[in-house]
């Protein structure tokens, strides 16, 4: 027994020995023998660290098959030249680190990306900086990675032949932090992956959605930044994802918003500041969401109810300054507004317990006209709209009666 | 001089003034006298600008006063009410007409006469309807114009500051200027009016001295002539 | 013109309703600020104000200071003054004496507040150009309505309906005839309609900047247009000055007429 053991650990410091002694580094640059990363990875064994000294490398479809750590030094620069993918890995435990790649080649067959990785393995993407590309990063059947601190630059013009900046694909385990993506479709997508942690991203300007989930579960993402795009975070199809500390900001345009929410269930909002969205939240058909602590502040609507929701809870949440706070197309509710802060309350504490001695009524009448006949939207803060919201909150007629917020703070959280 | 002609003017269906013609060349006083609603004040403010005639023709000093308001600084006017800005003093008053005309005025020598001078640092809301008199005189009197329009002057006026009346209108007479005068006080009419205009039905019924008026009336007595003057119609 | 609007003014800063109205602003924004304690809900709280309650106080104030000043303007027609000059500078001298007290009014408090130090300087100063417009549009209808009626109870009633009309009765109109049209586009329809009331127009305006991102949320393309762009700003103070000029005109043509 004790010599099997005792033969194990000597297998094992062999192997990391060997690992360790025979890890070699390779150098690449232009004047080099060795000029082309395809040369490189060609020439390496697993485990080895390929430098990649700075200057210009004219390559595409570089396969990395073999575990490798491939870095950049001053941001070399991988130039597609516009033909199509530019780094495939298809090799767990692969590294890369400080390349600057652009000229990703455009295609409407097939989804070209500066880097794809391929049902692999431990995988680490970092301090890549993206130009001119069709895909950044493309995650494909691949599982515990990480995509640490990258940057995205697109120049996407129109939907249908720009790409996402970073896409997973039935993976799982992945992090995702503090990369800065701007100017492509989606800012992350995500589409049958589960357990992603998503941290500290910023995601701007883009065309479609800052984030995207499709039929994803159990995710989280924490204090990102999504601002001006077509619309800031889409989670759709998915379930049990927290979406904690966030920023939505000037989500502006016709049919923008925030953040929306189809057919999600069992999801955790909380802590978020939604600022001068068109709409901050737009739900559809979603149920069992705890909505906490968040700010909505100058949003056109703060939450925009279409279809049927149940079971949703809104709690000790600050309502600011928002055009409408609450709209619903129905006039059932099944949903419990609590402790909440209505910058638009104009109750009373005679008790002096913190909260309104009055219930607060979040849906006007006028947010139920403006559903109607979008076009009297131009007669919001009229003298004869706030009377008729009075007398609708005198007596509702039209918007749900049973939806108020029977105890609404009376100072800011 | 004050040359009228076919003057017209109605306020909706009253016809006020139905063809009006007068010419005022030669100096003096003129008494603008009628029965009530016969056109005086409206013949008055016709020749100030304040009412726009309808039809005909009306200069002042040889200038049409259609489209002109420079030719106001030719008169002086005292209204028939003396109603001012209530929140104005006196001395604010004068000196702001005086600003509006940019004249000097003899304001000073006017106020000591009508002994207005511890009224100057009042407001004008809380002057008597005497005192707000005198202080329309002073407002008119203290320029220098060649045609002087009073409306009723004598009216709220106590006995010395009528005879002080009496006597400035005689100083600027003798100064060679046209005045025009209404005034429901025969009395006062016979002792300083020079020509009668009399008006009736909206136009000049009788103009000429008390004389004349006495001869063609066949009255001796200034009142009884002019009331002669109006049963002579109804007959 | 500029001596009649010195006097006007002069006259007005020293009538206790400049006072009761300033004092009213003071007041208001004192009690926003300091009960509140929070400088966007009182600046939102302010406009819902302002539009409604300026133009009334304009037109209110205009008729009346039209038909308590008529011995004054009867004294200044016999005077070598144009006609016009008298009547616009009185206006003037309401009308700025009016935006003045609105101006200093609302001013005071909120600069104590530390107004300066904070983002809703440009919103604040956004209501106080649209309250001087309402003051100066309202006051300028105020004083037409005066011009036409030498009747002071018709004048008064005529007013307060001007002021019903545009504030809340056209909105209903306005309202109804958008739900009765609403299978037919309606964006130029509404922006057309908004043009005809200056207090829509003040709001919209107000709009633009407090709610544009529900603005933002229509599709039409006019609608674009008019909120997205720089377009709807210029356009409506375009026309909001418009609105000033052409009841002055009126006042202009209609003294020059007019029998005293």
């Amino acid at each position: 027994m004790k010599g099997t053991v005792l033969y194990k650990w000597i297998v094992i410091i062999t192997i990391f020995l060997t690992q360790f002694a025979f890890a070699e580094t390779i150098t690449v640059c232009i004047s080099c023998n060795i000029s082309s990363l395809k040369d490189a990875i060609a020439l390496a064994q697993a485990g080895d660290t390929i430098l990649v000294k700075k200057g210009t490398y004219k390559e595409y479809n570089i396969v990395v098959d073999k575990p490798l750590i491939i870095k950049g030094e001053n941001y070399p620069v991988i130039d597609g030249e516009d033909q199509g993918e530019i780094i495939r890995i298809v090799s767990d435990n692969v590294t890369i680190d400080g390349l600057f790649i652009i000229n990703v080649g455009t295609s409407y067959t097939s989804d070209h990306a500066a880097i794809r990785v391929v049902r692999s393995e431990n995988f680490l993407i970092q301090n890549v900086v993206l130009e001119k590309l069709f895909f950044g990063i493309y995650i494909e059947k691949s599982n515990n990675g990480k995509i640490y601190h990258n940057k995205v630059i697109g120049d996407a013009q129109d939907e249908y032949n720009s790409g996402n900046g970073i896409q997973l694909w039935y993976s799982k385990n992945v992090v995702v932090e503090r990369n800065i993506i701007q100017k492509v479709r989606d800012g992350i997508y995500l589409e049958f992956s589960d357990n992603i942690t998503i941290n500290e991203n910023t995601s701007i300007n883009n065309l479609r959605y800052g984030l995207h989930f499709m039929f994803s579960n159990d995710d989280l993402y924490t204090n990102n930044i999504f601002e001006n795009n077509g619309a800031g975070v889409a989670v759709m199809f998915s379930k049990r994802i927290k979406m904690v500390n966030n920023t939505f900001r000037k989500n502006w345009g016709t049919a923008a918003f925030g953040l929306l929410l189809k057919e999600i269930n069992d999801a955790e909002i909380r802590g978020n500041v939604f600022e001068e969205n068109t709409v901050a939240i737009k739900v559809e058909g979603s149920n069992r969401i705890v909505y906490s602590n968040n700010n909505f502040i100058r949003n056109g609507y703060a939450i925009k109810v279409l279809g049927a929701c149940y079971a949703n809870t809104f709690e000790k949440n600050n309502f600011l300054y928002n055009s409408f706070d609450i709209s619903y197309n129905s006039k059932i509710n099944d949903n419990v507004f609590q402790h909440n802060y209505w910058s638009s309350y104009t109750g009373y504490d005679l008790d002096k317990d913190g909260l309104g001695d009055v219930p607060y009524r979040p849906v006007k009448l006028f947010s139920y006209i403006v559903n109607r006949t979008p076009e009297t939207i131009i007669l919001m803060r009229s003298l004869f709209i706030d009377i008729i919201d009075f007398s609708e909150k005198v007596s509702p007629v039209f918007t749900p009666d049973n939806l108020q917020d029977m105890t609404p703070k009376m100072k800011r959280y | 001089m004050i040359k009228i002609e076919q003057l017209y003017k109605r306020f909706g269906k009253n016809k006020v003034l139905k063809g009006v013609d007068l010419d005022i060349t030669s100096k003096g006083i003129f008494a603008i006298l009628g029965p009530n609603g016969s056109g005086k004040t409206t013949l008055i403010k016709a020749i100030l600008g304040m009412v726009i005639p309808d039809k005909g023709k009306l200069l002042v000093e040889d200038v049409s006063i259609k489209r002109n308001w420079k030719y106001r600084d030719q008169i002086d006017y005292l209204p028939q009410i003396a109603n001012f800005p209530a929140n104005l003093t006196v001395k604010e008053l004068i000196s702001m007409i005086k600003d509006l005309r940019n004249r000097p005025g003899e304001d000073k020598k006017l106020i000591s006469l009508f002994k207005l001078e511890p009224f100057l640092s009042k407001k004008l809301s809380h002057l008597s309807g005497g005192t707000k008199q005198k202080v329309n005189l002073v407002l008119t009197l203290m320029f220098d114009s060649p045609i002087i329009i009073l409306d009723e002057p004598t009216s709220g006026l106590d006995p010395i500051a009528l005879i002080h009346l009496k006597e400035l209108i005689a100083v600027e007479k003798a100064k060679g200027k046209i005045i025009l005068i209404t005034s429901h006080i025969m009395s006062f009419v016979e002792e300083v009016a020079d020509e009668i205009v009399f008006l009736l039905e909206g136009k000049v019924y009788f103009k000429g001295n008390i004389d004349a008026l006495k001869t063609q009336t066949k009255e001796s007595n200034f009142e009884r002539a002019i009331a002669n003057l109006l049963t002579y119609e109804d007959a | 013109m500029l001596k009649i609007l010195k006097y006007s003014f002069f006259d007005l800063i020293r009538s206790r309703w400049s006072y009761v109205y300033l004092l009213f602003y003071l007041l208001l924004g004192c009690v926003l600020l300091f009960l509140n304690n929070d400088l966007s809900k009182a600046v939102i709280t302010l406009m819902n104000i302002i539009i409604t309650l300026v133009p009334l106080i304009g037109t209110i104030f205009g008729v009346m200071y039209y038909y308590n000043s008529k011995e004054f303007t009867e004294l200044l027609l016999a005077q070598p003054v144009k006609r016009s000059s008298i009547f616009i500078g009185q206006y003037l001298g309401v009308a700025l004496s009016l935006s003045m007290s609105l101006i200093i009014g609302l001013g005071i408090p909120f600069a104590l507040y530390g107004l300066f130090q904070s983002n809703e300087i440009w919103d604040f100063l956004l209501l106080l150009v649209t309250g001087a417009f309402l003051t100066l549009i309202f006051t300028a209808l105020a004083f037409n309505i005066a011009l036409y009626n030498e009747n002071k109870i018709k004048g008064f009633s005529y007013a307060i309906l001007l002021w019903l009309f545009m504030a809340v009765i056209y909105d209903g109109l306005f309202l109804m005839s958008l739900i009765l049209l609403e299978s037919y586009p309606l964006d130029t329809l509404s922006i057309g309609t908004t043009m005809f009331n200056p207090i829509d127009l003040s709001r919209i305006l107000i709009l633009l900047k407090l709610d544009i991102s529900a603005l933002l949320g229509y599709t039409g393309a006019v609608f674009q247009k008019f909120f997205g762009t720089g377009f709807g700003l210029v356009l409506s103070i375009s026309v909001l000055s418009l609105w000033v000029i052409l009841p002055v005109l009126n006042i202009y043509r209609k003294s020059r007429k007019k029998d005293f």
